[in-house]
């Protein structure tokens, strides 16, 4: 193969096919034709989420609107660009605030937490709009009940997601925001100490329920949103919440294939 | 001429008006079939970017529907309206074809299926793209928006929790916390799980439909249109200092105060309709709203077994029933305060501070 060969890209591109690492990656021909389009889909790892072939109806975009997809894009958009910020990010009183500072004004490129949080808005938004297809095409009837169900705690812990988030700028607008929020947790029936039936929760005159016990304390690490709760909310959005959501997407994204793939009529 | 549009929009905007406002637009609507064709929605569309529009100019206006955070709200609520749109367009049609003893269209597909690459996987593909296109350039001209440094000691005033919340938020004016922060939020969620095994209408199942599943949608739309999005833009657009309603062009003033002219169920009855005095017990005290709670919860679902749910109590069982109908009383438990509220200024109808059981 002479120097001439090499700068043809169609005749380069066929030489790197050729090569023994090249076919280490992927095992099949270019997806021509079917056998290897199919290939495309079954041999790769990513891919595979899909089955090689699918309902027509399914995938037309006014059916499913994309956004069960969008969703989960959008995830992945916020675990790079949170990946990022963590490198700039302490979760401490001290530092927090001007950190986020330093993000928009010593960071070059610095539209990452701009790109974070608004990713985040639109995330609520998309999946608040794939229930809304779900329901309308009644795709949460059997088989799909389970992965109905899935699909609302992954809602949930969207919205815990986002909230857990909202406190990490550390500005007026985070604290109040998390102590509007999170006050709520006081009024939990019996385990909150200003919720119906915690007065009832008594030893020998002793609360058992009091603001040093209650779930807010549990929630916040402290009677208010101070440092503990920074702390706490920082863990909770960067490890334990997505390492559930990703266990649940998972299961859903199986589920969607077990239960015949996407929904369509009978 | 503007002045008195103004003040006309502003009024109408208070919950009570717009609320009620909504309610009826959503049912005509929802059962109005020439509304779902293009032309309609086009006509929708075009005056509610004309009425956005126009209102900027507004600065009241202007000055609370641009702020950073407020801006993923429009366009939630243009994005909402247009996927109702979308559905709802598409489960007429398929009722027209239904009715004409067709198959609907995603079951008249000439091929019944394609390989996933390319159909599938471009189209995923190009979604994405220009998803990360809007993403970039919405980033850019929007910048995050950033406060002054946390604070203890000096609470803004209104203090909002996220814009999501806001309809829980927006239900405190109504629910103690521990009903509209707990208890509700959980049987939210409880209730959209339990959907699947309420609903067994078999029809539906993989195609846009209305004529076939008329009630779950209607109930389903009326809970995520009326009670959570439009309650959120009330929250996000509508509430000002001290959580007190402004309309859309009136300034947040810190010093307006509405008049405390609310009052609980148990002054209603022994004050205003026996000419006694309240009883000292908590237990004689609530008795009336007592009864009145466990009127709606206890003898309703008997009551509408018989009657208006009678199709629905035979097909799903007692059990099923049960849960279906204490969820749905729930539901309707919010619009039932609301109007309560508006009508007869009801503050409670169950008070007992002592124990932060309040209804």
């Amino acid at each position: 193969m002479d120097l001439k060969e090499l700068l043809d890209p169609k005749k380069l591109l066929s030489y790197v096919r050729g090569t023994q690492v090249y076919k280490s990656a992927f095992r099949h021909g270019m997806p021509e034709n079917v056998r290897n389009r199919a290939l495309v889909v079954l041999s790769n790892v990513f891919l595979h989420l899909h089955p090689s072939r699918v309902r027509t109806s399914g995938i037309r975009l006014k059916y499913t609107w994309c956004m069960g997809g969008l969703s989960f894009f959008i995830f992945l958009v916020e675990v790079i660009t949170g990946l990022l910020l963590m490198f700039y990010y302490r979760p401490t009183v001290e530092y927090a605030y001007v950190d986020i500072i330093d993000l928009g004004e010593q960071v070059p490129l610095g539209i990452m937490r701009e790109l974070h949080r608004w990713g985040a808005h639109a995330m609520v938004i998309t999946v608040w709009l794939h229930m809304l297809r779900v329901f309308m095409t009644g795709s949460y009837k059997p088989p799909r009940e389970f992965n109905w169900v899935i699909g609302v705690l992954l809602l949930v812990l969207t919205l815990l997601l986002s909230f857990t988030g909202y406190l990490l700028p550390w500005d007026q607008l985070a604290i109040w925001a998390i102590t509007v929020g999170s006050n709520m947790a006081r009024a939990t029936p019996f385990l909150g100490h200003e919720g119906p039936g915690a007065s009832l929760l008594a030893l020998g005159g002793v609360n058992l329920v009091h603001s040093g016990s209650d779930v807010r304390f549990a929630l916040l690490g402290g009677r208010f949103v101070g440092a503990g709760a920074l702390l706490r909310f920082y863990v909770l959005h960067c490890v334990a919440i997505p390492f559930v959501a990703t266990i649940l997407m998972s299961i859903h994204f199986w589920r969607i294939r077990k239960d015949g793939g996407i929904s369509g009529p009978m | 001429m503007i002045d008195f549009l103004k003040t006309f929009i502003n009024t109408i905007a208070a919950p009570e008006w717009f609320v009620s406002l909504a309610i009826v637009v959503f049912f005509v609507a929802l059962f109005w079939e020439k509304l779902w064709t293009p032309k309609p929605a086009l006509y929708v569309l075009g005056a509610a970017v004309a009425f956005f529009t126009v209102s900027l100019l507004d600065p009241n206006f202007r000055s609370i529907v641009t702020k950073a955070d407020n801006v993923p709200i429009v366009a939630m609520l243009f994005l909402v309206g247009f996927f109702i749109w979308l559905s709802m367009s598409q489960a007429y049609e398929n009722d027209r074809r239904i009715g004409r003893g067709e198959k609907p269209m995603e079951a008249s597909e000439p091929v019944s299926k394609v390989l996933v690459w390319p159909d599938l996987v471009y189209t995923e593909f190009i979604c994405l793209i220009l998803f990360t296109v809007l993403l970039i350039v919405w980033s850019i001209f929007l910048k995050a928006p950033l406060e002054q440094p946390a604070n203890p000691g000096d609470s803004p005033n209104p203090s909002k929790a996220p814009w999501y919340f806001l309809g829980l938020q927006e239900m405190l004016v109504y629910y103690d916390p521990w009903l509209a922060g707990v208890v509700f939020p959980s049987l939210i969620v409880v209730g959209l799980m339990a959907i699947p095994f309420i609903d067994k209408n078999k029809k539906g199942s993989g195609y846009y439909t209305f004529r076939e599943r008329k009630v779950e949608i209607t109930i389903f739309l009326f809970g995520f249109v009326i009670l959570w999005i439009l309650l959120i833009a009330t929250g996000t657009f509508l509430r000002g200092p001290n959580w007190n309603f402004f309309g859309p062009y009136e300034f947040w003033d810190v010093g307006k105060l509405p008049p405390l002219v609310n009052i609980n169920l148990s002054e209603y009855f022994w004050v205003k309709w026996l000419n006694t005095g309240l009883p000292k017990g908590w237990l004689l005290r609530e008795a009336p709203g007592f009864i009145v709670v466990l009127l709606y919860l206890l003898t309703l679902p008997p009551l509408l077994a018989r009657t208006l749910l009678r199709k629905y109590y035979e097909k799903l069982g007692p059990e099923r029933y049960a849960v279906m109908v204490i969820l749905l009383l729930s539901m309707g438990a919010l619009p039932v305060k609301m109007y309560l509220r508006w009508l007869f200024n009801l503050k409670y109808i169950i008070a007992i501070p002592e124990y932060f059981f309040n209804i």
